[in-house]
Formats: C-alpha cells, structure tokens, sequence
C-alpha cells in the first residue's frame, strides 16, 4: 500500500511557461530572531510568481490587457496593458507593439509604444523601446535602445487620513481650500 | 574571390579633397565604424561649449532637450534633474540602419526623407535645446544639410544647439564618441570607433552651414575640436 500511496506524491512535471522558482535566500538570511517580530502576516514580494500573470513567450495577444496583478509578457502583445497598481515586465522574448500603464515597469525584450508608470521604468540591457516615457524614476542600463522622450513626472504624495479633529466650521472650510492646491509637481511644469 | 563585405573592407579609401567645404569622395563600403585596436576607457574632460549651452538655458525649467549621443543614465538624471523634457535617441546607430555602410546611400533622397521621418519627427518650434554631440560631422552634404534644415524646422526661435567638428582639416577619419554628461560643464568620452569624416568643417563652412540660425559661436579645444554653439 505504501508503494502505491508513494507514487501519488509525486510531484506533477511544471509547465513549460511556468515563470522561474523564486530565489533561495542564503543561509546566513535564515537566522533565529532575536528580537521581537511583528505578528502582521508576511507580505510576498512583488515578483512573487504566484501572483503573476504570465504571457508565454509562443502566445500573441490583440486587444486591450487589463490586470490586478502583476503582469509577465514573454510573448507578443498588440494593443494596450494596463496595470495600474502593480508591475509589468516585458521578458527577453516579450514583443509589445502597445501602450503600457503601470505602477512599475521592466523592460528587457521590445516595446514599441508609450510607457507610463506611476513609480519606476527600468530598461535593461539589450532592451529596446521606441516610444515616449511618463514615470517617477527610470534606470537605464548600457546597452539598452532608446528613442523618444523622458517626462519625469514626481509622484504626488498620498493624501494622508487626517486625524480627526473638532475643528470650528471657518477653519475647517479654509482646511479644504489649502487641500485642493496641487502639490509635488514643482520645477517640472513650464 | 572574397565575398562582399571582406571586399569592401579592404577596398582603399578614396582621395580627400583639400579644399574646404568641398566633399570628400569616399569609396563605398567604409562609413561603418572601425574598431580601434584597443578598448579605450572612457575619458573624462571639461566642455566649454557644454558649459556655455547650460548657461544659455539656466534658471530656466521644463524645457524639451534633444540629446542624440542615445540614452545613458548619466544624460537622463542630468537633464531630468534639471526639470527638463528630455528626447533621446542613438543618431549614430540609426545612420547605420538608415544608409547602411555606404555612404553614397547618403545622397539617395528618399532615405534622407525616411530617416528625417524617424529620428526628427517633431512639430516645429518643439526643443528648446540640442545636444548633437559629434554626429554631424559624419554626415554627407546632401544629409548634412537636410539634418540642419529640419533642425531648423523644430527648434524653437532663441533655443540653443551644441555639436563637436574636428578641427584637423586633413583628417580622412576621426574617432566617433558616446558622450555623457558628468556635470555641467564636464563631458565623459568613450570610443565608438573611427568613421570617415565626411567633409572638411573649418569656422567658415560652419557659419555657411547654419547661416540660417542667429549666430554661431566657436571653441576650439586642445583636443583639435572645434564646439560649436548656435543659436536658433
């Protein structure tokens, strides 16, 4: 019985397109607490494979991609992606003829369409994009090929929850007035 | 019998032309940049053509600059930092895809207008300022002057150009360089590879070649090169 019950356990063969296992961390990083931890639950790191679509790099896509979650393109997209809280990477086989909106996005294959992300444009080497870029911060590696401008856009600060506080009603009138004033965008505007 | 690219390679380069202004005839097959022997490391050295186009453009923020030594995080940080717009692209590279390694596909004009269309499609009075860096001076007559004219088309009235000439009249070819920017008024050279010069460039061909622009402004480095400022 055992030898049957044995054989159920193993393991089914990861697919093809299946994204890369994450990374082991070194032994040295499995070292017993020594302080007191917070009790919250642990939060995966972006580029954890479980919450990544994947478009493989033998599949082609028309049309409009709209996302919740991290988005991995290794295959051909024509159209629009769109993942406005989380990451988009193009892979080394990814051919994208669209307009990326993002929180982050990496580039290492080929784009051809604007970018715009709220936090981070990376392109790395032996990237290519032609087209005009809209984001916070961008890192561009030697190697990569670009053509079309850069607009470094400052991300505006969230508005935080203010504390709640008994404010007489004039006060609280010339609080929202001062809120809507635009802020964080200074030096970029002409 | 070598096959095409070996023939080209070691078919000898044409006579250059001593008088100013006058093209040189260059045999087919040798505007591809040559490697140097050796990888130079990058060199560091002050501009005072770089020094003088950010002074022409200080105080001021948002504008559009063109920069086409390609894309490099040095450029990118530099001019974004400065609260500019920056547009940039590896004009070298796309000479290459555009006319291939001849450099009479130069005067074909149906290529001049394709890459015009792909590298300078810009609604006129768009940049306030461009870096063109070495890149012209590779440039046939006939692109040459079409470059400049479209230059022309899509800077804005009183914005400002800066582009690097070889002064040695009698060099047949010069080293081409990736250019970045260290600060404002100190550029980081690295090696290309050699390419044939084109023309002969001294003041006077230069004030002819943007006779249409305001003024033209001279710099002649110890490095036998001559920086050039121009005012839109």
């Amino acid at each position: 019985m055992s030898m049957w019950s044995k054989k159920e356990e193993t393991p089914a063969p990861r697919p093809a397109s299946a994204p890369p296992a994450p990374v082991i961390p070194a032994a040295a990083e499995f070292k017993k607490e020594t302080v007191p931890v917070s009790t919250t639950p642990y939060r995966t790191p972006d580029s954890d494979p479980r919450n990544t679509a994947t478009i493989g790099k033998s599949v082609k896509v028309i049309g409009q991609i709209f996302t919740k979650e991290d988005l991995y393109v290794d295959g051909d997209v024509e159209g629009t992606i769109e993942s406005q809280e989380n990451k988009v990477t193009v892979g080394p086989n990814g051919r994208v003829q669209a307009s990326i909106r993002a929180r982050e996005v990496v580039i290492l294959g080929q784009v051809q369409g604007n970018v715009e992300a709220s936090d981070k444009v990376d392109i790395r080497k032996d990237a290519k994009l032609v087209g005009d870029i809209t984001t916070s911060r961008i890192s561009i590696e030697d190697g990569a090929l670009f053509k079309g401008s850069i607009d470094i856009k400052k991300a505006e600060p969230k508005p935080t929850a203010a504390p709640v506080v008994s404010t007489p009603p004039a006060a609280s009138a010339s609080a929202a007035g001062a809120s809507a004033v635009p802020v964080g965008a200074a030096g970029i505007k002409r | 019998m070598l096959p095409e690219k070996l023939r080209s390679i070691f078919r000898p380069a044409g006579e250059p032309v001593s008088s100013a202004g006058t093209p040189r005839v260059i045999a087919p097959g040798s505007l591809a940049p040559r490697k140097s022997s050796r990888s130079a490391a990058p060199v560091s050295r002050q501009s005072r053509g770089l020094e003088q186009f950010f002074f022409n453009i200080r105080d001021v923020v948002g504008l559009s600059i063109l920069d086409l030594s390609g894309a490099t995080q040095e450029n990118i940080d530099f001019l974004t930092n400065l609260g500019h717009k920056l547009y940039s692209q590896d004009i070298m590279r796309s000479m290459d895809d555009a006319f291939g390694s001849d450099l009479a596909e130069q005067t074909n004009v149906s290529r001049i207008d394709y890459f015009l269309r792909t590298n300078f499609d810009y609604q006129a009075d768009t940049l306030d300022g461009a870096l063109l860096w070495d890149s012209l001076q590779f440039m046939g007559p006939a692109l040459l002057n079409a470059t400049v004219e479209r230059l022309y088309e899509v800077m804005r009235p009183k914005s400002y150009l800066l582009a690097f000439f070889t002064a040695n009249e009698r060099a047949t070819e010069v080293m081409s360089h990736s250019f970045r920017i260290g600060d404002n008024k100190t550029i980081v050279l690295t090696e290309r590879g050699s390419r044939p010069t084109a023309q002969v460039f001294n003041n006077r061909n230069l004030e002819k070649l943007f006779g249409k622009f305001e003024s033209v402004k001279f710099f002649l480095t110890r490095e036998s090169l001559r920086e050039v400022i121009v005012r839109r």
